[in-house]
């Protein structure tokens, strides 16, 4: 009998210990072949996506050595909140120094902080932090509409698609990334100035007033995607999800 | 080990006083276990944590106002929902709670409906009724739905709103994913009004394919579609050497000569590339057409085929007649009808044979086929389905070639073979389907897609809301979409409309492509005189548009075929365009306008109207509006643009009649250099 329990009480253990192996086994880690002294962005960083959907372009990171100089074969691993996934979550540089990776962000809107990191000769830590923006259901929605009413003015970006009227104009608009002054400017005062135009508040007429092609709840949903990219971010954007 | 038991069951039962109270005893502990079990539930445990949260906070009075204890339910029999996600989920209306990074405590994000009527499986699904967290969200025994990962929410926005929701840009990608790549050739999708989902690609017919191309091109498209072109919706299906050899030689054997055609070149193809370059860029070619510029960006749009590599696949003989007339080799092709003489046809083959590609057919060498290879290759064809998507002479269409998805958002688990490491969900198996088909067996016939990783979640979005909810919904909770109407202008001009594909381009009473402007008033809207000489010979109406209107070289019965039938048809009945004249306002009228303009309105902002001053560059450039636009136009467009045009960026002012009359006073008199003669008439 007691015999027969230790059998089943092993074979209970080794199933623990399998399936519990089995949840973090992860792909395996590349051995690096190089070890740089620092990390920085190329691109993707910044970008907006619906909470819980691949961003639209890749991150890519360059890790340099101490000359400044790329560096190919060091490993870099990503890592981020619970629910933002990687593909691929490591790698090492290519021949340009770089890692490419597809982020995935977490399924709640807010800011999410990535870190991407390399091993320096020291075995020391070296960390890149980067942060993305994904868009609650309200806030893709306002983009939507800033994509329709709001953007060929007041992005001064030009596209291939779409020509920026910003600077046409004579009193330029502010982008809506200019945390700096939109922040200052209240949920009450913005929708006054989309519904009513620029002289409701004493602003250039060359803001027209959308009260009538707008309705209240669009105008709340462009107001929370400004709060949501603007750059220094609002107090209204709701919670940064970083490691930890 | 015997010997232990019965000298226990003695200890315990020896003596009938200590029996009784030993079963006294267990039946008391018995008795404990519902209570205790209620006590240690995990709703409860989240209830006092979330009581423990809002305790320190500065709103913790009106939080624990609005607080309820004990299991909570929201009851909603039409949609079948017993809910009681909110036990757990206390916070879900506070929306003061939106710093709480985790869950269970977050306010659910602000959407369009009301928690209330809507419930929380019906978008996420899970089990409603489940009091523990593992029961609730995963797969048990009983329960197949888990809840729905957070990046293919919207696929539940889909099972009610069937066409396009401003909210959802990933459903509505995903369903035009789904028409524009053909996957509605093969797999049927019935939408839930008896309706079969079309496709909205153009797979080309087969029939005449020896005319148009070689043998050599086909046989390395078939072998990578996306080496001739980065933008190829045909996907790739992995033939080997062999297959692709004997496909190729089936497809030019049971090719047959176009009738009629023009297989002699009748104008030599010119090899002056600028003539070329510039009637392409004139005849605005790169509206439709994309060509891969020297940084490898594609450059053009998506509504015909990439060009970047056109001049290795198609034949200088079948280009000229194509450029000719596009129509006869296919009518139902979205290419107008140019009308180019000889010169161009010269010049603009010659440009577009030169885009050819050096190294796409160098290791191609086919030696003349053979009739083994010829009947394998037509094997090889049923097999694959070609005629799903292609017209093919004697090979038909096949019915149902590959499974049906109209319930494919509730395709059991236990029914899905999944691949090694892969997670046993039925979300991760249609997204990993779509992204490596021929993984999940040997002999799978689904092609291999090119898709980005957003463009496979789009996808299998949209598949997950085709679902058992989504296909038995009562009618009167669904929100239709609007049916793509099927109008075709009549009689001379309609014809001539289909044969210039103006609906390629623009939409008239809801049928049409959405490039260009939206043609149902055009007859309240515009002069005739304008109208005829614009259709001569388009001008710019918007500077910041990239595609413009072409030049189709139409004779002057033409013009005037279509311009009378526009004119006559096209009415709104709400604008009479003789109710205003189209000059004669007095001159303060005109001032006030003007001052209303470039004071009150600023419409300058966007519209043109001093070419000195002004620079305006979303609207239409109004230099010359009033020799363009009617003046009951302008005065009804002033008072409420989206009347006359739904969806247009003109914001509506609602303006006063006297503001509206000025406006129009001042606009009509912008009459543009020397075309104020012409107005008069």
């Amino acid at each position: 009998m007691i015999c027969h329990s230790l059998t089943i009480l092993t074979l209970l253990a080794a199933a623990l210990v399998t399936s519990c192996s089995h949840k973090t086994a992860l792909v395996p880690t590349p051995k690096p072949t190089a070890f740089g002294t620092a990390i920085v962005e190329s691109s993707g960083g910044k970008q907006t996506a619906q909470a819980g959907t691949a961003l639209p372009q890749p991150l890519v990171v360059q890790v340099n050595d101490e000359h400044g100089n790329t560096l190919p074969g060091a490993l870099v691993e990503f890592s981020a909140a619970p629910g933002v996934t990687f593909d691929p979550a490591n790698g090492l540089t290519d021949s340009s120094g770089q890692v490419t990776t597809n982020v995935t962000l977490g399924g709640m809107a807010g800011r999410y902080q990535l870190i991407a990191s390399t091993t320096d000769k020291a075995r020391k830590k070296v960390d890149l932090r980067i942060e993305e923006i994904a868009l609650g259901y309200q806030q893709t929605l306002g983009r939507q509409l800033n994509d329709q009413y709001c953007e060929r003015c007041h992005n001064p970006e030009s596209t291939v698609e779409r020509v920026s009227n910003f600077d046409n104009l004579e009193i330029k608009p502010h982008p809506f990334t200019e945390g700096d002054t939109l922040n200052k400017i209240s949920d009450a005062d913005l929708s006054a100035i989309i519904s009513h135009g620029g002289p409701a508040l004493n602003k250039s007429a060359l803001m027209p007033a959308w009260g009538n092609n707008l309705s209240k709840s669009d105008i709340q949903a462009l107001i929370s995607y400004i709060r949501a990219i603007s750059d220094p971010p609002s107090r209204n954007t709701g919670p940064l999800y970083a490691n930890n | 080990m015997k010997e232990i038991l019965k000298s226990l069951w003695q200890k315990l039962f020896g003596d009938s006083v200590r029996a009784f109270g030993v079963v006294s005893l267990v039946f008391l502990a018995s008795l404990a276990i519902a209570p205790a079990k209620n006590y240690f539930s995990e709703w409860r445990y989240y209830q006092h944590g979330y009581l423990k949260m809002i305790r320190n906070r500065s709103d913790a009075v009106t939080l624990q106002r609005h607080f309820q204890g004990g299991i909570q339910q929201i009851w909603l029999p039409d949609l079948a929902v017993v809910d009681r996600c909110t036990s757990c989920h206390v916070g879900l209306k506070e929306t003061s709670l939106s710093d709480v990074p985790t869950q269970p405590f977050r306010p659910h994000p602000v959407i369009a409906h009301k928690l209330d009527q809507f419930g929380c499986t019906v978008c996420h699904r899970g089990q409603g009724a489940a009091t523990t967290v593992a029961e609730a969200h995963n797969s048990t025994l009983a329960w197949e739905q888990p809840i729905l990962p957070a990046k293919y929410i919207e696929s539940s926005c889909g099972e009610c709103h069937r066409g396009p929701v401003p909210g959802t840009p990933q459903l509505n990608q995903g369903r035009q994913l789904l028409a524009r790549y053909g996957c509605v050739h093969c797999h049927t999708v019935k939408l839930q009004d008896g309706k079969i989902m079309k496709a909205t690609d153009d797979p080309p017919s087969l029939e005449h394919i020896a005319d148009k191309t070689t043998r050599e091109w086909i046989y390395a498209w078939l072998k990578d579609p996306q080496a001739y072109a980065a933008t190829a919706t045909m996907p790739n299906f992995k033939l080997s050497d062999n297959d692709a050899r004997d496909v190729s030689a089936f497809l030019i054997a049971n090719s047959t000569p176009q009738p009629g055609d023009t297989a002699t070149l009748s104008a030599k193809a010119s090899s002056d590339p600028a003539a070329g370059a510039t009637l392409y860029g004139e005849s605005f070619c790169a509206s439709c057409h994309a060509v891969q510029n020297a940084a490898g960006n594609l450059v053009g749009g998506d509504v015909g085929p990439e060009l970047t590599r056109v001049g290795s696949k198609v034949k200088p003989e079948w280009l000229q007649s194509w450029l000719r007339n596009p129509r006869a080799y296919d009518a139902e092709t979205a290419m107008p009808h140019y009308r180019f003489n000889d010169p161009q046809v010269a010049a603009l083959s010659g440009f577009l044979l030169a885009k050819a590609a050096s190294d796409l057919l160098a290791d191609v060498h086919l030696d003349a086929a053979t009739p083994e290879q010829i009947a394998h290759g037509k094997r090889l064809v049923s097999d694959y389905g070609c005629a799903s998507c292609h017209e093919m002479a004697g090979i038909k269409k096949p019915e149902n070639f590959a499974p049906e998805l109209t319930r494919i958002g509730n395709k059991p688990v236990t029914q899905l073979v999944f691949l090694p490491g892969m997670q046993h969900t039925l979300p991760d198996y249609i997204a990993t389907k779509i992204k490596q088909p021929r993984a999940f067996g040997q002999g799978l016939k689904m092609p291999q897609y090119t898709f980005t990783p957003a463009q496979i979640d789009s996808l299998a979005t949209a598949l997950l809301a085709l679902n058992d909810r989504a296909a038995t919904l009562p009618p009167f909770l669904t929100v239709a979409a609007t049916p793509e109407s099927d109008y075709q202008p009549a009689g001379k001009a309609g014809k001539l409309m289909t044969d210039l594909a103006c609906f390629s381009c623009h939409r008239i009473n809801g049928h049409g492509g959405d490039m260009a402007p939206d043609l149902t008033w055009e007859g309240s809207s515009v002069q005739r005189q304008w109208l005829v000489e614009f259709l001569k010979n388009p001008n710019t109406l918007r500077p910041s548009l990239i595609r413009r209107m072409p030049r189709f070289n139409l004779t002057d019965g033409e013009v005037n075929e279509l311009t009378d039938y526009i004119m006559t048809v096209y009415q709104n009945p709400a604008v009479d365009r003789d109710s205003m004249p189209l000059s004669g306002y007095p001159q303060g009228q005109v001032e006030l306008g003007k001052q209303l303009f470039y004071g009150k309105y600023a419409c300058q902002g966007c519209h043109i109207v001093d070419t000195k001053t002004d620079k305006g560059y979303i609207g239409p450039t109004l230099t010359q509006v009033g020799s363009r636009l009617t003046a009951a136009w302008i005065f009804e467009w002033m008072k409420k643009p989206q009347a006359l045009r739904p969806g247009t960026a003109e914001p509506n002012r609602a303006m006063s009649d006297e503001d509206a009359r000025a406006l129009t006073a001042f606009l009509i008199s912008q009459k543009g250099a020397g075309k104020s003669e012409v107005a008069k008439k």
